[in-house]
């Protein structure tokens, strides 16, 4: 596994490897819309839409979008609920 | 000046096939989720797949795809296009109407419509909604 470079405390995990588009972006944007302002997410997903669905969407909603890793057949996205 | 990107997407869904519905729901949803509100125009097949206790149904997929496409298509691990219709709903702003003209055809009542359907306009209402956005034909 790679190294996130963010040292943020991550609040929750939503593992969504295996699923298709849009799956892991509407997981994302269910847990953002359950938390609290500040807390931080980390989203896996093995989509390839998601690469370019969750940034879009951030932008969108005026979310934090910390850091994008890839890792070996998947990404990682750390996100921080902002409003 | 309306953004350009908060103008609606209104699809009229015309092909009842689960592809083209699938196909239909990823725009819906897609629209919804950047804050675009949706408005769907339910006519012919598409409406007959609203119908109560045929949504979950196999609604077959279109000519054109071909024979090894086919099951390719009908094993694909995406969700239903019910549910993402359903999940568009829920984080945004879509309005599923059915064509009044597909319902007389079919003899389709309002009761025998799937409850995601938010009621029954002519294609002039439906235009009204259109405004200033894009229609598209599936």
């Amino acid at each position: 596994m790679s190294t996130l470079m963010s040292k943020l405390q991550i609040d929750k995990t939503i593992d969504a490897r295996g699923m298709a588009c849009p799956g892991p972006l509407m997981n994302l944007i269910g847990a953002i819309r359950q938390g609290q302002v500040g807390q931080v997410f980390e989203v896996l997903s093995s989509d390839e839409g998601s690469k370019t669905d969750i940034p879009a969407w951030l932008t969108k909603a005026r979310h934090d979008l910390v850091e994008v890793v890839q890792d070996n057949g998947y990404t990682h996205f750390i996100v921080r609920k902002a409003r | 000046m309306v953004d350009e990107k908060d103008k609606p997407l209104s699809l009229v869904m015309f092909s009842g096939t689960d592809d083209k519905l699938t196909a239909a729901a990823v725009l819906a949803v897609g629209a919804a989720v950047m804050g675009r509100p949706v408005n769907l125009f339910l006519q012919y097949y598409a409406l007959d797949a609203f119908r109560v206790g045929k949504v979950k149904a196999d609604h077959a997929i279109s000519p054109e795809a071909t024979e090894s496409q086919a099951p390719i298509i009908r094993g694909h691990k995406g969700q239903h296009w019910s549910e993402l219709l359903k999940q568009a709903k829920d984080v945004g702003e879509v309005n599923i109407q059915a064509c009044a003209l597909s319902m007389d055809m079919f003899g389709i009542g309002r009761e025998d419509l799937d409850p995601m359907v938010d009621g029954i306009e002519g294609v002039a209402a439906f235009m009204a909604s259109v405004s200033d956005g894009q229609v598209v034909f599936i």
